[in-house]
């Protein structure tokens, strides 16, 4: 699970204009609520443990006490500043090595983040881990030799696909409903085991990044907006003249 | 010997995905701007009709990698088969389109190479000598130069609409297609697909409306839905929704736009409490005029509107009911 920045927080760019200042408000990657979700349903119908795991800084373990209190069991976390900046290979290559004495069946992630987007971090450590994967998952059924799964695809189309455990999921928002946290749950969720992994401890396993941001900036815009303001009346009635003699829908 | 491009086509079932003319689009417009060669691969059991096809465009070479083991697609065999093409070839650049498919391979394949993927751009820079990809961060709101600090070959992924398909230019005469046969061992294939299909008939169509009234997070509630349905049908439009409100089931699947739902152009989107995330705007940036209202000014549908309104849609939308009621009614 990954922390981000809060969907509607005004962003801003820190002075070598790499990264964003981290006085925003974050939440949980909305994508990762959903895999956490499915965890959790899925532990529901077939016994077993979850487990939860991220890495960032100390912020960061606001969504592994949010993740036990809805339910998981216990909790991981790559603590350190410096694990913000790695790119997807390395971050899945901190997250196998942290995980290396543990004996999953299977791996659930978000599709992708909400802050750089990239939809790769899943895909990348099942193949440092030998595992096959499957990904856009809507759907997870147990099967007498695996999982069968159901892939999103494009245009509205879908398919199953039979695989062997353990692997990979990367999950769709969308597959479940969320559950919230009980007030039971929040108080549990307190003397639930949480690890902390430094990052002395994965260091070895990581290496420079492949890919480095340049640049970050304010997109330039392409298009030529009309702002159109007003009291509510009068911009209902902007708009209706727009729609009439400009754009010619009425 | 200059550096080489190459561009993976994706076929699915034997038909080439239209949106493969984009990325060669784009393979020739950073050819043209780093002088390096541009070439061309398809990856299937049978891509010989589909090389030919893509042999039309301007390239230096088509290749056709085939192996009876990958169809139907799965991510196993078609990283091997690429894996296996690339360790040979050794390219500087591998470019594909950002699709659900290649989204489910590419990141494997780089992995499986010790290298990596710049994926969804949506553009390029080619500056002193240095190549960077423009990406979109932080659901739009920011942009990104991203740079290989890795050996080639280098892995980039364009975004749906960043370049135009049909600007990809004609060769004076055919590329020549050099079919490559790949070994993938037994066993190297670990899931199994089964038939694609589309869930129950998809009762809505969007892609012909010339109206469409979209409604995103912003609505808050279910029951508000009926205010937009009100404007859109004042409007003689349709109503649609970002992905968040039908995965809360406000409203059917089939009314969804975005990259896991219908694309659409119609002559008015009217985007009501849509923040304007990627996989939205991939849906219906083509539409001819697009009116945002938003109480955020920093919502990233304003940079694609044409009429932005920062304010509270509740406010807004009753008035506008009503004085779209009385255009009409007054003719």
């Amino acid at each position: 699970m990954k922390q981000v920045p809060q969907k509607d927080a005004p962003l801003k760019l820190n002075e070598t204009g790499t990264w964003i200042r981290e006085d925003v408000s974050y939440e949980v990657n909305e994508p990762d609520a959903y895999a956490l979700e499915e965890a959790l349903r899925q532990r529901e119908k077939h016994k077993g443990e979850v487990v939860v795991i991220t890495s960032g800084p100390a912020r960061a373990q606001q969504v592994l006490r949010e993740a036990l209190a809805k339910g998981a069991d216990r909790a991981i976390h790559l603590e350190d500043d410096k694990f913000v900046g790695l790119d997807a290979f390395n971050t899945a290559k901190a997250f196998a090595a942290a995980i290396k004495d543990e004996q999953f069946d299977l791996i659930f992630t978000g599709l992708q983040s909400d802050d750089y987007g990239y939809a790769q971090t899943g895909v990348i450590l099942a193949e440092l881990l030998g595992w096959p994967h499957a990904t856009i998952i809507m759907q997870i059924e147990k099967t007498d030799t695996g999982i069968r799964v159901k892939r999103e695809l494009e245009a509205g189309f879908f398919q199953f696909v039979d695989m062997p455990t353990p692997a990979v999921l990367t999950i769709q928002s969308g597959i479940n409903k969320l559950r919230y946290a009980t007030l039971i749950g929040i108080k549990q969720a307190k003397n639930k085991p949480l690890r902390k992994v430094p990052l002395a401890e994965v260091q070895s396993a990581i290496g420079e990044n492949l890919q480095k941001i340049e640049k970050l900036y304010i997109p330039q815009k392409t298009k030529k907006t009309e702002h159109i303001e007003g009291a509510p009346g009068e911009i209902a009635k902007k708009l209706v003249d727009k729609l009439r003699n400009e754009l010619r829908v009425l | 010997m200059p550096d080489t491009i190459l561009v993976v086509v994706e076929q699915r079932e034997g038909k080439l995905n239209r949106v493969s003319w984009e990325t060669i689009t784009a393979g020739q417009a950073i050819a043209a701007a780093t002088g390096w060669t541009l070439e061309a691969a398809v990856v299937g059991s049978a891509p010989a009709s589909i090389a030919a096809e893509v042999a039309g465009k301007k390239l230096a070479k088509v290749y056709a990698i085939e192996s009876p083991k990958l169809e139907p697609y799965t991510p196993d065999a078609f990283a091997a088969a690429l894996k296996q093409f690339l360790s040979s070839k050794q390219p500087k650049l591998v470019l594909m389109p950002h699709t659900y498919q290649v989204r489910d391979f590419v990141p494997k394949l780089a992995t499986a190479m010790g290298r990596t993927v710049i994926s969804d751009c949506i553009g390029f820079k080619h500056e002193s000598g240095k190549l960077v990809f423009t990406r979109q961060m932080f659901q739009g709101k920011l942009a990104a130069d991203v740079s290989f600090t890795s050996e080639a070959p280098w892995f980039a992924t364009f975004q749906n609409g960043a370049f135009r398909g049909d600007k990809a230019e004609e060769g004076a005469s055919a590329a020549p297609v050099e079919t490559v046969s790949v070994d993938i061992a037994d066993g190297v294939i670990r899931n199994k697909p089964q038939e694609v299909f589309k869930e129950a008939k998809q009762a809505v169509d969007l892609t012909q409306a010339e109206i469409i009234v979209a409604v995103g997070r912003g609505i808050k509630e279910q029951k508000n839905i009926e205010i937009a349905k009100q404007l859109a049908d004042a409007l003689g439009g349709d109503l649609a929704a970002s992905r968040p409100i039908c995965d809360s089931g406000w409203l059917p699947m089939d009314r969804q736009i975005g990259s896991s739902g219908q694309t659409v152009a119609p002559k008015l989107y009217l985007a009501l409490g849509i923040s304007g995330a990627i996989q939205h705007i991939v849906g219906m940036k083509g539409s001819r005029a697009i009116i945002a209202v938003n109480k955020d000014s920093e919502a990233p549908i304003f940079e694609i509107a044409d009429y932005a309104i920062v304010g509270n849609l509740f406010d807004i939308i009753p008035p506008l009911i009503e004085e779209v009621k009385k255009a009409k009614a007054g003719g």
